[in-house]
């Protein structure tokens, strides 16, 4: 017999996992447990009623198993989630996943690893987790990004399709990100493209937040399946909303304050951005509310615009950053929309001030000439 | 020698659609404007001059969405000067000749101005395309608008072009479109003003009366 109910089985341990006494060994109040159980529930936006069911479901939890992957990625997604600043609860949270793959920090390395995750796949298939991390290059056959001898694009196949759910995080993941991004050298496609047939959530951003992976994780937990999606596969609690209707500027907007130049008075005052190029009209992510760093701050919120970094393609969709519309297909970077308009507009007026000049100095012949072959019957036609 | 006939050609939907276009395609070209370059207008975070001038670019758009749609019904119930027939002069031999004869009017090669009731046929032909391009800019500017509620009517009806296009493209097209239709609106006044001299039919006024002068045989 051991010492708790787990005793010396590894099997059980493996299986079950006491919330109370991992909270208990890391010093977490059970007040502060129910703060974060509150704080879920408001993320996912469900009614405070749930907040109970929330703590149970953390509670009476099984481990479920999740291998994390990682392609054509700068790691940002990685050092997000582990730069916490201090143990909280979403950490434990994200401990009772057991994770039994992720090359960042896996102790294994080479053949043990590869084996590690080949065990997940044939003995829990259906059962776990998969995230994905980067991008996946098709071009050439894939091979431009190989893990353990393969490509990204078989592995993934193998292991994402035989996921119960494949959580796709940061842009890359999601829609290619910067890898994909023009000419796109290696073909790099998002999970969901490379993979047509998995259960893929994408959870973008550059880099996600944390937060939001969380609260997934706690959904899934919760229900036992994924949280429903907008029509580019992403979580409607997180993605739902537009940056630009939840922004702190936003009043600054309404009211016809902008920052006109980088650290003008408008910039110092905290002006609205939207006039140096903020994507927050076109971007939905809940960045103004959930934040980045322990909630303390998001890109307009430290004085820069949105980048639109949670959209498809956003490095070449949202470009140039600086500004509010893109510049126009072939006619040069310094050529704006409001320039090429206003050369057709001054140019048209100078045709027909030319046309006018010739038609007012030129003879012609009167009307009669209808009577000819050029009279047009006014006959209806209906 | 001809009889001068005065003729009812232009339908009241006809010209207040008509002139409801001038009145918001100006609204809408200036408050556009200052949507894309926006001024610092307001004094203090309680002012709303973005606010007002949005809400009257969407009422505007409204109204412009309506009234070409009440013009296209118009085109199929209206009378034959208002028809869409009149909009596809060459898909008829009369009329694709009387297009000809314009043509070569505009560019100097022929002297004689085709004699003309309802629309002139080149212009007609253009009329369609400018058509086009509202449709373009009210779908683009839509799509645009339904943004603030995913998930609504909007963004249920015109969501499918953010996916075609992205959103900045759509941005650039709306914007584009715009300068499209005020290259349109310098080439159709300065093109009543020309006809009016040379038809002597009061082209212009006939736009506020409905009358026009024509002779006749």
């Amino acid at each position: 017999m051991g010492n708790n109910e787990y005793g010396d089985d590894p099997v059980s341990a493996e299986q079950y996992f006491s919330f109370s006494q991992q909270l208990a060994e890391r010093g977490v109040s059970r007040r502060d447990f129910m703060k974060f159980c509150s704080a879920m529930s408001a993320a996912l936006a469900l009614p405070v009623t749930f907040v109970p069911k929330i703590a149970q479901a953390l509670d009476e939890v099984k481990r479920p198993t999740l291998v994390w992957l990682e392609y054509q990625s700068c790691t940002g997604d990685t050092e997000a989630l582990l730069r916490a600043a201090s143990p909280t609860v979403a950490e434990i949270v994200l401990d009772i996943l057991s994770v039994d793959y992720a090359e960042t920090i896996m102790t294994a390395a080479g053949h043990l690893a590869e084996a590690n995750l080949d065990k997940v796949v044939k003995e829990e298939k259906g059962k776990y987790i998969a995230v994905v991390e980067g991008a996946i290059p098709l071009k050439d056959g894939g091979i431009y990004c190989c893990v353990g001898g393969r490509t990204a694009v078989d592995r993934a196949t193998e292991v994402c399709g035989g996921a119960f759910a494949t959580i796709a995080v940061g842009t890359c993941a999601s829609f290619g990100g910067i890898p994909a991004a023009a000419p796109n050298p290696t073909g790099a496609v998002g999970v969901k493209e490379a993979v047509p047939g998995a259960t893929v959530l994408n959870l973008p951003g550059c880099p996600l937040n944390a937060d939001n992976l969380t609260a997934t994780i706690v959904h899934f937990l919760l229900f036992k399946k994924l949280p429903a999606t907008d029509s580019f596969g992403r979580p409607l609690f997180a993605y739902g909303k537009r940056i630009h209707d939840n922004c702190e500027r936003r009043p600054h907007f309404d009211a016809g304050q902008y920052v006109e130049k980088w650290g003008d008075e408008g910039h110092r005052k905290g002006f609205c951005l939207y006039h140096m190029g903020c994507k927050g009209p076109e971007t939905y992510h809940n960045c103004p509310t959930q934040r980045y760093n322990e909630k303390t701050g998001w890109p307009v919120g430290s004085g820069h615009g949105c980048a639109g970094c949670s959209e498809p393609m956003f490095w070449d969709r949202m470009t140039p950053l600086y500004r509010r519309l893109p510049t126009v297909p072939g006619f040069g970077i310094e050529a704006t929309a409001d320039k090429i308009g206003l050369g057709l507009a001054v140019g048209t007026a100078a045709i027909f001030a030319g046309h006018g000049v010739i038609s007012a100095i030129r003879g012609e012949e009167k009307m009669e000439g209808k009577k000819r072959e050029d009279l047009i019957h006014d006959k209806d036609r209906r | 020698m001809s009889k001068l006939v005065i003729k009812y050609v232009w339908e009241i939907p006809v010209r207040v659609t008509h002139w409801l276009n001038v009145v918001v395609i100006l609204t809408l070209t200036a408050t556009g404007l200052f949507i894309a370059h926006p001024l610092s207008l307001g004094d203090s975070p309680s002012d709303f001059a973005m606010g007002w001038v949005r809400f009257i670019h969407f009422v505007a758009a409204y109204v412009f969405a309506i009234g070409l749609a009440v013009r296209a019904y118009w085109s199929l119930v209206g009378n034959k000067y208002s028809s869409w027939r009149t909009f596809f002069p060459y898909l008829n031999p009369d009329d694709r000749q009387r297009m000809w004869a314009t043509l070569r009017y505009y560019t100097f090669i022929d002297r004689r101005l085709p004699h003309v009731v309802g629309h002139n046929a080149v212009a007609a032909a253009a009329y369609f395309l400018v058509f086009l391009l509202y449709l373009g800019m009210i779908f683009t500017g839509f799509a645009l608008y339904s943004e603030h509620a995913p998930g609504g009517f909007y963004a249920q009806t015109f969501g499918w072009l953010t996916h075609l296009f992205s959103n900045q493209t759509l941005r650039l097209l709306h914007h584009g479109f715009m300068w499209l239709i005020l290259g349109f609106v310098i080439q159709h006044v300065y093109s009543c003003w020309l006809m009016d001299i040379k038809e002597r039919g009061g082209i212009i006024s006939s736009m506020f009366s409905g009358y026009k002068s024509i002779e006749e045989e």
